[in-house]
């Protein structure tokens, strides 16, 4: 048996797990990234609207700070999230795409003098300041209160990955490309690595770690439209649930992103509305003002999301051979800010729609986008079920976005996570925990369990179709659980997706062991119908309307009786996955659950908000310094690595 | 819309792991859809024909670079390849120039790699900086010119046309002579000509360019490779005088 060793396994190599090993390796430690395609190509690289740190440098961005970031990141989730990491978050953002400019991005940057943009459907001149010209600049995106969304045209996750990709090789840390964690080894207590197979060779080995983590992304593909890459199947989800311990954390919380192509499902960047774009209906009119009158196109994905899929309902979609949809109209943008800006959006435009977005309307509709779930972890990012297991970026549940991310907060938390669980990765690993104890005996266990389960399916007669079986579980989840969802679609949904994973286990495969797709979807199928499982078992318990889960049966949001976190476990032998619920503590919320300011105002109140609201507005009417009242609502400085707690600069905010 | 027609795709297959395997073409008829990109074929190929059949799409959009192969003799991204811009008949190979995997699917990766490390490829700046300081301004039109040649997306198109890497297993390519190109311009990249000359001033790197311009014909990107091949002789012939 093939045995490896480092010190941290990063399996992942998107933006989180490439950013988390280049902490570690700098706090002298020697880590391995397993990634399932060359990392360059990882999902990462689709990004494309931008990051958004609160750097305030623009016209449209002054006034911006880390109070405003971590606001509009609360109320995004729907107050779902943990609000110690959303403050983190938005402390640590700032730094993280300063160290990005200073690795090589190249952000867009600050032009000093007039500009003319579209706010509103209308053309304005902005002025820019002299002293913010050549800084990074910003974009307008949903859900925000100030333009904040950094970038670099529309191909800023492409920049960011590259950048990080290249200092991971300057920093001489192997990538094994085209390798897979079928299982993580472990004895019930403690993370010892992972079961590896060579998708090339299709050799097994364990590869032996003081610390594992999951930065692998998220689940989309279990959906048949999605917007994701193909690879973002939740096999890092699947691989701690399979440990039997670890839990995963909100999985029914399933974005939907406003504008995917149809029927390609490809997204266009919601830079595309920031920049001033609008949607319009069947007849050309633009509907999302009669819905939302404050954020229009703006509010955030969830509600646009919803709102369009309710137009279409009241018979106002475009028809097409591919079903109805709306359109997406940047024409007023005009051809150079398009050229400029939205390249990509153009390239797709061109390539799979044969249209020109500065002169056509473009087909959207709502298509499955970001997974909020996944592997729960504490603000350090380990899994408090099983030591020595961390994770982070969209693979994780640590939980930043609650029941809706904003746009731009996705490729943030990637290298905000990365910077900071990588810290604790490196501190566990010094620790006195941190050394790795473990028989050959129990790894070599582990590899043969996956050997046989691997050679057995080539030795099954193969009564059912993996492909067909597939198709089902992506229809089932589209259908049932989707945008809009109700009790007697996801009891269905819950019964057949339990029914395919029992027939999942007669699959069989013809070829052989090594470089074999048919073999590939015969061992990970069971494991996305489990993962599909706990998405739909959480969504059918939740009996309430909170960010992306929407429940037309209960659509309050329900603070009373929801205010908390969905943890899934899938204890060994069992059929389901069995739930649990993680209260959230509102008594320590610096932000107290209300109204959003967007979407349906629809709210079954927490008995202990309005207590908590009125200590919040006492300490805001005292009228202290922000960060001391800050510290007093929620102190959370604590909580971060030394080398980031250093307040940030901004040209209105000179360092102290 | 035209009547649809019946597609015969001509698909390279072999294993080169499998002793048993002998290098072949094996054909596919496939009915055209409305819309429909070489990914829709051949994962329709995979589904209902051939379950072992290798390739590599990932992002299928674009992007990500992975799905580069020769379509009808010509390097291109299959991904977003729509068949109704192609004759009924459909050749798809490999892509030259890159170890075989299995069928269509090659390490590109791992060439990229060993790209990356030899032309040490990526920006050499002298320290760290303060993460709680004002990031240090640049002109906007200079981040946007290096934005643009920092869009290659490695997908190894220019050295499946490039005539020089066909003759010189070691040539860089007009991917590897982009991205120093691309640090040249950058100046948080210390690095001076001198430098660059000891990694591309011979035959392997920039000289062993012969200006056919095959990459700048097939890159996706359409990066001006051309230009940023001739740009980069002058610094370098200039250096080695």
């Amino acid at each position: 048996m093939k045995i490896l060793h480092s010190d941290v396994l990063v399996i992942g190599g998107g933006l989180a797990g490439q950013r988390l090993a280049l902490a570690v390796k700098r706090r002298g430690l020697e880590p391995s990234i397993l990634s399932l395609v060359p990392a360059k190509r990882s999902h990462s690289v689709a990004a494309q609207g931008g990051m958004q740190a609160s750097l305030a440098n623009c016209f449209k961005g002054e006034g911006d700070n880390e109070d405003v970031h971590f606001e509009d990141t609360v109320r995004g989730s729907d107050w779902g999230c943990d609000q110690r990491v959303a403050r983190m978050f938005a402390h640590v953002a700032p730094k993280a795409i300063r160290e990005l400019a200073a690795w090589g991005v190249a952000w867009n940057r600050v032009r000093a003098g007039e500009h003319e943009v579209v706010i509103n459907g209308e053309r304005v001149t902005l002025t820019e300041r002299e002293a913010a010209h050549g800084l990074i600049t910003a974009r307008d995106f949903g859900g925000t209160r100030k333009w904040r969304t950094c970038y670099t045209s529309d191909g800023t996750g492409h920049a960011m990955l590259y950048t990080l990709s290249d200092r991971v090789i300057a920093e001489s840390i192997p990538v094994l490309e085209r390798q897979e964690a079928l299982a993580l080894i472990h004895d019930g207590q403690r993370c010892h690595g992972a079961v590896v197979r060579d998708l090339m060779s299709g050799e097994l080995s364990a590869h032996l770690a003081r610390a594992t983590v999951i930065a692998s992304g998220g689940y989309g593909r279990l959906y048949g439209i999605s917007t994701n890459a193909l690879i973002n199947e939740g096999m890092g989800a699947a691989l701690a649930l399979e440990t039997g311990v670890a839990r995963l954390g909100n999985m029914e919380a399933v974005q939907f992103h406003p504008t995917a192509i149809v029927p390609a499902g490809i997204l266009v960047t919601e830079g595309c509305r920031g920049d001033g774009g609008v949607l319009r209906d069947a007849d050309g009119h633009r509907f999302m003002p009669d819905y939302e009158p404050e954020k229009k196109d703006l509010a955030s994905r969830d509600v646009v999301s919803r709102r369009m899929a309710e137009h279409m309902r009241a018979g106002k979609g475009a028809r097409s051979s591919y079903g109805e949809h709306l359109w997406l109209d940047i024409t007023q943008l005009g051809a150079a800010h398009i050229d400029r800006n939205l390249r990509e959006v153009k390239d797709i435009c061109r390539y799979f729609l044969g249209i020109d977005p500065a002169k056509d309307f473009i087909p959207v509709r709502p298509t499955q986008h970001y997974s909020m779930g996944g592997v729960r972890t504490d603000h350090r990012g380990e899994s408090p079920w099983l030591s020595g297991l961390f994770s982070c970026g969209e693979a994780a549940c640590w939980d930043l976005h609650g029941f809706n991310r904003l746009g731009g907060n996705s490729v943030a938390e990637t290298v905000v996570a990365g910077m900071l669980v990588g810290e604790y990765v490196a501190d566990f690993c010094q620790s006195a925990h941190g050394d790795l104890e473990i028989s050959t005996a129990l790894a070599r266990d582990f590899v043969l369990r996956e050997q046989r389960h691997l050679e057995q399916l080539l030795t099954r007669p193969g009564g059912e179709n993996a492909v067909s079986l597939r198709r089902r579980m992506e229809q089932i989840m589209t259908d049932k659980v989707g945008l809009f969802r109700n009790g007697p679609d996801l009891e269905s949904a819950v019964a057949e997706l339990a029914g395919l994973l029992a027939r999942s286990e007669e699959i069989g495969v013809r070829g052989g062991l090594d470089a074999n797709p048919e073999l590939v979807l015969a061992y990970r199928l069971p494991r996305m119908l489990k993962v599909a499982l706990t998405v739909a078992m959480g969504a059918l318990n939740r009996a309430e309307s909170r960010g992306a889960h929407f429940r037309e049966d209960a659509p309050a949001r329900n603070d009373r009786d929801w205010l908390n976190r969905t943890l899934a476990c899938w204890y060994e032998g069992e059929a389901l996955p069995t739930l649990e619920y993680e209260e959230l503590e509102v008594s320590r919320m610096e932000l107290p659950p209300g109204f959003r300011g967007y979407g349906a105002k629809n709210l079954i109140e927490h008995p202990d908000a309005a207590s908590r609201q009125a200590e919040v507005d006492e300490m805001h009417a005292a009228k202290l310094d922000r960060h001391a009242a800050q510290s007093y609502l929620m102190s959370f400085k604590q909580f971060l690595p030394l080398k980031y707690r250093g307040r940030n600069e901004r040209l209105d905010e000179p360092l102290p | 819309m035209t009547a649809s027609r019946t597609l015969t795709f001509h698909v390279f297959r072999h294993n080169p792991r499998d002793p048993d395997s002998v290098p072949g073409v094996r054909d596919y008829q496939v009915e055209e859809a409305p819309g429909m990109t070489l990914f829709i074929a051949l994962t329709r190929i995979r589904e209902e024909f051939d379950p072992g059949l290798s390739f590599d799409f990932v992002c299928r959009a674009g992007v990500c670079g992975s799905c580069a192969m020769l379509i009808n003799g010509r390097p291109g991204l299959a991904c977003r390849s729509l068949t109704g811009e192609l004759p009924a008949d459909i050749s798809l190979f490999p892509l030259p120039g890159f170890e075989l995997i299995a069928d269509l699917s090659v390490n590109t990766g791992k060439w990229m790699r060993a790209m990356s490390e030899r032309l040490q490829a990526w920006v050499h700046a002298a320290g760290e900086v303060n993460l709680n300081e004002i990031e240090i301004a640049m002109d906007p039109e200079l981040a946007e010119s290096i934005y643009e040649l920092d869009r290659c997306i490695e997908c190894g198109c220019c050295v499946a046309a490039c005539g020089s890497a066909q003759m010189r297993p070691d040539f860089v390519g007009a991917v590897g002579l982009n991205k120093l190109a691309r640090f040249r311009l950058d100046p948080r990249d210390d690095r001076s000509d001198a430098e660059y000359y000891q990694l591309i001033g011979d035959d392997s790197g920039i000289f062993g360019c012969m200006s056919l311009l095959g990459c700048q014909d097939v890159c996706p990107k359409e990066l001006s490779l051309q230009t940023q091949i001739a740009f980069m002789r002058r610094a370098m012939a200039r250096q080695g005088l």
